[in-house]
């Protein structure tokens, strides 16, 4: 065994002399980065392309260089590229808000939707439906339920003293529970000519998604603000005694989250409903394959619940085409069982 | 420099006690020993400024803590809690790297220095080989000697340590306090360290604080701290002294002693 004076020396040596693999982080998170996409590229582009109707590669390159027939033009550029893109942004939005619930409740396995936010929107657009308003009032009434349910969670787990992440998501599931009660009261009243149209949107269907842009818009602001915080995160979620001891001051963090998380997820809920399991389930796979380093995973889970929204969305349109499946039915199929794997192989 | 005036902490349904004077001296090492219970990893929290205490304030270099940003206090000052959470997984490497976080701008990645600095705190605990398992895998003590190495890349100039040879075997145990105590005197830094071992206490702490667990308390040089009296009072348990390299050595006889309440502070 060597002296403590030698081992000094030695680590002093080590350290002057290699720079050790974390030293790549910047060219690794780049790297993995321009990977993730290029394939929401091509995810993007074969949603454009398949469907009931399939545009093959030649005829796809001729109407995105402005030419092909006028058919093509309408079906691409009036139905298909708006569908697609409010797919990636929503599916984007979900799996971030995802990744940052579960840092917020130190829970690798909370999602999006934990704290009873969906059934708030839920309440809202179903409300807004049964009255027989029309798509703009359900995606504002669906916005205004979700606000609301996280601000009554919010202060329900503060209660009088302060509030943790056990609390927190107690009183999510609860309220939660609450939503779904009145859910269920709703489609037991509901006419019968408009209880399709609420399933549809309680599974989460992009077919109501008419324009992109907010989602898009709301995608992108959410990625500049956050990221310069990845490293915060990372700090957060080691506990926040110790991120407290390391500079992070967590309460406003926390409160930060909580608030983009809950934004994020009412932009998606707005858009194509209630969709699950991407927020579970796309930060969990990119911590498996990437590490939890908060930089890279939210950058990353944006790319990758977006890939992984328009594939299944695209699924969605062809399964039992020319008729659509709500694309909830197709990301739970091929969550469920990823996600109790998961759980099986994991240690929480 | 970290001081406490007046300061009462603050544990629910206990009487106030004795308020603590204590002045954290650069390059000396204060331990802090209690039976369970006794208030140590409460006082250790409200001195880092993560608990508010009943009364008193803690200053840091002449300002009270709680009107200095947490970003601030952790450029000077390191705590290497009890207990920690591994929630999610991470490396031992990108563990250690987060002692550099106060240093850091929100866009700024980490330089070769900081990786420098990671590295050989990880090599100073004997944790060279480990850079880049999964935190989750590693034992008990190797987890502690990373809660050192953690704060040791933050390069404090005041360390609150609690505990910090819970789960170590001999040889680490003294690695880490000959660690603490090389801070102290080498650079100058304060140590503040809660423990449960009289002996390690004896042999390596400069100041001491008796917490006892109705709030009384006493402190002062070490070696006039070491009275066995007092010891066995504190713990509620009979101790046989001898004497080795100069400094007491305290050996438990399995007699319980009926705990006495503290004599005033010095």
């Amino acid at each position: 065994m060597r002296s403590a004076e030698s081992r000094h020396a030695a680590a002093i040596g080590d350290a002057a002399a290699l720079p050790g693999p974390h030293f790549g982080l910047r060219s690794r998170l780049v790297r993995t980065l321009s990977l993730l996409g290029a394939v929401a590229v091509g995810a993007i582009l074969i949603g454009i392309a398949v469907g009931s109707v399939t545009v093959p590669l030649p005829a796809l390159w001729q109407v995105l260089t402005g030419e092909g027939s006028a058919l093509h033009r309408t079906l691409i550029f009036e139905l298909r590229v708006p569908r697609v893109l409010a797919a990636f942004a929503t599916g984007g939005l979900l799996a971030m808000a995802g990744a940052l619930m579960q840092v917020l409740l130190r829970n690798p396995l909370a999602d999006p939707y934990v704290l009873g936010l969906a059934g708030g929107a839920a309440v809202g657009a179903l409300g807004a439906m049964l009255l027989g308003l029309g798509m703009v009032a359900v995606s504002g009434s669906a916005f205004t339920g979700a606000l609301v349910s996280t601000i009554m969670v919010f202060g329900l787990a503060h209660g009088t003293g302060s509030w943790t992440p056990t609390r927190l998501l107690l009183t999510g599931v609860v309220v939660a529970a609450g939503w779904g009660a009145l859910i269920t009261f709703m489609l037991v009243i509901g006419p019968t000519e408009r209880i399709p149209g609420m399933l549809y949107w309680l599974m989460g269907d992009l077919s109501y998604a008419r324009s992109p842009w907010a989602a898009l818009g709301t995608l992108a602001i959410a990625l500049a603000v956050i990221s310069p915080l990845g490293r915060s995160l990372n700090v957060l979620a080691r506990g926040p005694m110790q991120a407290a001891t390391l500079g992070v001051a967590v309460r406003p963090l926390e409160w930060g989250i909580y608030i983009a998380a809950s934004l994020l997820t009412a932009a998606a809920v707005t858009t194509a409903g209630t969709i699950g399991f991407i927020g579970l389930i796309v930060p969990h796979m990119l911590r498996l394959m990437f590490g939890a380093d908060q930089r890279l995973l939210l950058p990353a889970a944006a790319l990758a619940g977006g890939t992984l929204l328009v594939l299944a969305d695209t699924l969605a349109r062809i399964v039992i085409a020319p008729e659509q499946l709500p694309v909830g039915v197709i990301t739970a199929l091929l969550g469920v069982p990823t996600f109790l794997y998961l759980l099986y192989r994991s240690r929480f | 420099m970290l001081t406490a005036t007046q300061l009462v902490i603050d544990i629910p349904g206990r009487p106030d006690g004795v308020a603590l004077d204590l002045e954290l001296a650069p390059g000396r090492v204060w331990g802090v020993l209690g039976p369970n219970g006794a208030g140590k990893t409460t006082l250790l929290h409200t001195l880092a400024g993560l608990r508010t205490p009943r009364r008193g304030s803690v200053l840091l270099d002449g300002e009270p803590l709680e009107r200095q940003s947490r970003r601030t206090i952790a450029r000077r000052m390191a705590v290497v809690f009890q207990e920690r959470g591994d929630g999610f997984p991470a490396t031992v490497m990108e563990t250690a790297l987060i002692g550099r976080h106060p240093y850091l701008s929100p866009w700024q990645m980490e330089t070769v220095e900081d990786l420098a600095l990671a590295e050989a705190a990880l090599a100073r605990l004997g944790l060279e080989g480990l850079a880049e398992r999964d935190v989750t895998t590693l034992s008990g003590g190797e987890r502690q000697r990373l809660a050192v190495a953690t704060a040791l890349t933050q390069q404090p100039r005041i360390w609150l340590v609690d505990e910090p040879t819970n789960h170590l075997d001999l040889h680490h145990q003294v690695e880490v306090m000959q660690l603490l105590s090389e801070q102290a005197d080498e650079a100058g830094c304060s140590v503040f360290i809660c423990m449960h071992d009289i002996n390690l206490a004896a042999r390596w702490c400069d100041d001491l604080l008796l917490l006892y667990p109705n709030g009384e308390a006493c402190w002062g040089d070490a070696e006039r701290m070491l009275v066995p009296a007092a010891l066995e009072s504190l713990y509620g348990q009979a101790l046989t002294t001898t004497e080795m390299d100069g400094k007491p050595v305290f050996v438990p006889t399995g007699v319980r002693v009926r705990p006495v309440s503290a004599s005033r502070g010095a």
